[in-house]
């Protein structure tokens, strides 16, 4: 140790005691500056603003923004933002009129008359017009199932005046509203006509709409901020809010959408207040916000999400429909949501292929699969005369949802005797994978899972999987089965409420004998926003008009 | 050493060709489609058909590599399958926030890094050295992330003193920066913190022993002096080659640590990108760090004559 004698002339030393008293100075100055630096950090955040902001971390990355070009979720609720709609489900899942002030049917149910309401505008200050409304439906009927179908059945389409257009139908159709208020992907938007006139193919150049907010295009970055803006010369209608109906009110002048990916991040933001509200909480991370006493966590979409687990019907071995019966009678909806979600709160067994809790919900056909057991599928497999060939199941790694539902379904299949190999992937590579008709020794599937929100698959004719129109028109794992496309045609002409509560019904229990695909349960997924957020609307899509946060 | 250095970035061209030709070669031969990805759900096979199309990915490979490399010679690096926003705009938009975050973490790494090597060289064998070194070891053991989640579970939720998440750019407000970019860099820059020290320090050991060091003791140099001047200049070479690599590292390695703080970087970008086949993002970001890790590695060769008159090119 080097000698101390330094002690010794400090206090003897009437120079040294100068350099003492300098190093006093000097220490005072250095805790002064860090002090200021200390406070400069507790409160350069602290800026005063008259602006109210609602912050938020949407579900995934708003990548583009035109939602009639995809059919992403993301993007969907973007265009809620931006985009008003004729019509729009209340939160009994009827249609109700939006943008359209009165509508009218002939005798004959052919032709139909809308009248828009007065003083809507789009975002530029232009007048909302017939003529654009007309043009927005031909654009989304070019790409959306529903819309495809309306259009099928539409001889013609033209504005009659400024404010009124008419639809001239080739035969009564029972789903006119129904299509032209679809609460999910894709939403039939309005857009000006010079917009609504871009191929629909490709994405519109500009966003430009008639709903409560504008997008701030210049704001955007993509991958981590959206931010839109209150528009002020929007019209709300008189009627009060229910589910995507009723009064639109922007009532915060700016709404930030900051996409967070990590979910530990974006849970600690919320609870730290940098964040006012969590779109959709991991079901692992709800303890430790319901622990928060600044945070609520609830669930606003009543529907849930149903698991599916979809076979490809054009390949052996489940080009057997005996075989499709065998795994549909193993599946038990508890044990796969108790691997997918894991809080018995946020799931629910729901046997009925339309949601539990919505018009159609039936219980037929569910004979087979309401008490899903292992002896069941091994007796009906066995009977089935299954030869041992392989079953090829695409687990999308990446999504841990229905990477845990995968390893289910594998270890499912081989107890009641399949050979089952999984193949692990991040979802891109499934979705262009699953699009594959050739055998699996071409690149080609058995097995793969997904989920739809419950505000797609409220009817036959909307929900996706239970089409049997083969491989020029179903969706992927190609069903083809005319007795189910002839009834969901017959659906949509339908326009008695008996009539199609019968005619779904029939079509559930074909689409379970026929082993159309899986339903594997129903899950919630619950928000999360701190408590001087109001205004939640409960839906199974996510609004944000109505919401204040109270400061 | 200007015809070195003409000849170094003429040697870039054949470089960036062949990096073009690989990226461009995997990314086509990968599995995944952006246009299954771009349609969703509901889409027919007709609907991904015309995607594709749209996109010109239904174009042979040879076409659509002659299309690129002609928009790359016209200084466009091509537009993004999602956004529909100009690739060259989506990297200006993140190399900010990247670009600070690597230089504040070099800064800090080399400031703390150096003083460290060389004090375990000088202490070297005392507890002094071991405590150094065992600071190194955890350093290179615990992970990014691990990290991140305790500085912002003792910084953030604990203390309250900064925030969470997010980047603020120094331009609009400093303070901000400062206060956002602080976590980030002391979590970034422990792993090379560990790595410059220990380089550092074995550096700083080989040149300890030498002649001229115990000359400079003998002719009464101080200590310090023998250890800046003497020892450091000349065990600089190895030092500056691995703070060099770090910085290469640095730009495309932040993905951890941008993912943890939400900062919105090129490291993201680029994942980003991945999971949903954004080819033009990937080929244009690839392209680009190449070309820094080639503009880096002649900067190093550069300071290895000015660090050592013996080399020469």
């Amino acid at each position: 140790m080097p000698p101390r004698d330094d002690f010794e002339v400090i206090d003897f030393n009437s120079k040294i005691k100068g350099e003492f008293m300098k190093n006093k100075i000097s220490t005072f100055v250095k805790s002064f500056w860090k002090a200021i630096f200390l406070v400069g950090f507790l409160f350069a955040g602290q800026q005063v603003s008259a602006e109210t902001v609602l912050k938020v971390i949407p579900h995934a990355d708003l990548k583009n923004i035109d939602p009639i070009w995809t059919t992403a979720y993301i993007t969907r609720n973007h265009g809620y933002m931006v985009y008003d709609t004729l019509f729009a489900m209340d939160a009994n899942l009827k249609p109700q009129p939006q943008m359209v002030d009165s509508w009218d049917v002939s005798g004959d149910k052919l032709t139909w008359t809308f009248t828009l309401r007065s003083g809507l505008k789009w975002h530029d200050g232009a007048d909302v017009t017939a003529a654009d409304c007309v043009a927005s439906l031909k654009r989304w009927g070019a790409r959306d199932g529903m819309g495809q179908q309306l259009m099928a059945v539409i001889e013609e389409m033209k504005a009659v005046n400024n404010k009124t257009f008419s639809m001239t139908l080739t035969k009564p159709y029972g789903l006119v509203l129904e299509s032209i208020g679809k609460i999910s992907s894709n939403v039939p938007f309005m857009m000006p006509k010079r917009l609504a006139e871009t191929d629909p193919f490709q994405q519109v150049p500009e966003i430009i709409g008639s709903g409560p907010f504008m997008f701030n295009k210049d704001e955007w970055v993509p991958g981590s901020l959206v931010v839109y803006s209150k528009f002020k010369d929007y019209k709300p209608r008189s009627e009060p809010t229910s589910g995507a109906s009723g009064a639109k009110i922007a009532k915060v002048d700016r709404v930030e959408w900051h996409y967070i990916p990590d979910a530990t991040t974006a849970m600690n933001a919320l609870i730290s207040g940098e964040i006012d509200y969590y779109e959709q909480v991991p079901a692992d991370l709800v303890p430790i916000l319901k622990g928060n006493p600044d945070v609520t966590v609830e669930v606003l979409d009543p529907l849930g999400n149903q698991g599916m687990l979809r076979m490809n019907h054009l390949h052996p071995p489940f080009n057997n429909p005996a075989i499709r019966r065998a795994v549909l009678a193993s599946i038990d909806q508890e044990e796969y949501m108790l691997a997918a979600v894991g809080v018995p709160d946020y799931y629910r067994v729901c046997h009925s292929y339309y949601p539990c809790g919505s018009p159609l919900e039936s219980s037929a056909g569910t004979t087979l699969i309401s008490n899903g057991s292992i002896e069941k599928g091994k007796r009906l497999l066995a009977e089935a005369g299954y030869d041992g060939t392989p079953v090829i199941l695409m687990q999308p790694t990446d999504i841990p949802i229905l990477s845990a539902a995968s390893l289910v379904t594998a270890q499912r299949l081989r107890n009641i005797g399949m050979k089952v190999e999984i193949q692990a992937m991040d979802w891109s590579t499934l979705t262009s994978r699953r699009a594959k008709t050739e055998p699996v020794g071409q690149g080609g599937w058995n097995i793969f899972h997904t989920w739809w929100i419950g505000g797609d698959i409220l009817n036959p004719v909307l929900a996706t999987g239970m089409s049997g129109g083969g491989t020029k028109k179903a969706w992927f794992g190609w069903p083809d089965n005319a007795v189910v496309e002839m009834m969901r045609q017959e659906f949509a002409l339908a326009t008695d409420a008996n009539l199609k509560k019968q005619l779904g019904d029939t079509i559930q229990g074909t689409v379970i004998d026929q082993g159309f695909f899986g339903n594997i349960g129903t899950f919630f997924v619950p928000v999360g926003y701190r408590n001087n957020v109001k205004g939640m609307i409960p839906s199974p899509v996510q609004f944000f008009w109505n919401m204040e946060v109270q400061r | 050493m200007f015809f070195f250095i003409i000849k170094r970035i003429a040697a870039t061209i054949p470089v960036m060709a062949v990096v073009a030709l690989f990226v461009f070669l995997m990314l086509r031969l990968s599995p995944g489609d952006p246009a299954a990805v771009i349609a969703g759900d509901y889409a027919s096979p007709e609907d991904i058909a015309k995607i594709r199309t749209q996109l010109g990915l239904d174009q042979p490979i040879i076409v659509q590599f002659s299309t690129w490399v002609w928009s790359l010679m016209q200084g466009n690096l091509g537009i993004s399958i999602f956004s529909n926003l100009p690739v060259t705009k989506l990297i200006a938009q993140r190399l900010e926030p990247t670009l600070m975050l690597s230089l504040t973490t070099l800064i800090f790494a080399v400031v703390v890094a150096v003083p460290m090597g060389v004090i375990a060289a000088w202490k070297a064998g005392t507890w002094v050295d071991r405590l150094i070194m065992v600071f190194a070891v955890f350093g290179f053991s615990v992970p990014v992330f691990v990290l991140g989640y305790m500085m912002i579970f003792s910084f953030s939720m604990e203390l309250g003193i900064l925030p969470v998440q997010g980047y603020k750019s120094p331009f609009d407000d400093f303070w901000q920066f400062v206060r956002h970019i602080t976590l980030p860099t002391i979590t970034l820059s422990v792993i090379y913190i560990a790595l410059i020290a220990r380089i550092t320090r074995a550096s700083m050991l080989e040149v300890l022993e030498e002649d001229y060091i115990r000359t400079a003791r003998a002719k009464g140099q101080t200590e310090s002096r023998v250890l800046i001047s003497h020892a450091l200049k000349n065990a600089s070479i190895p030092i500056v080659t691995i703070i060099g690599i770090g910085i290469a590292l640095l730009i495309g390695g932040v993905v951890v640590t941008e993912s943890v703080y939400n900062i919105p970087g090129l490291g993201r970008l680029v994942v980003d990108a991945i999971l949903k086949r954004d080819y033009p993002i990937i080929q244009g970001l690839i392209l680009m760090f190449s070309f820094v890790y080639i503009i880096i590695n002649l900067v190093i060769d550069i300071l290895y004559t000015i660090l050592d008159p013996r080399i020469r090119y």
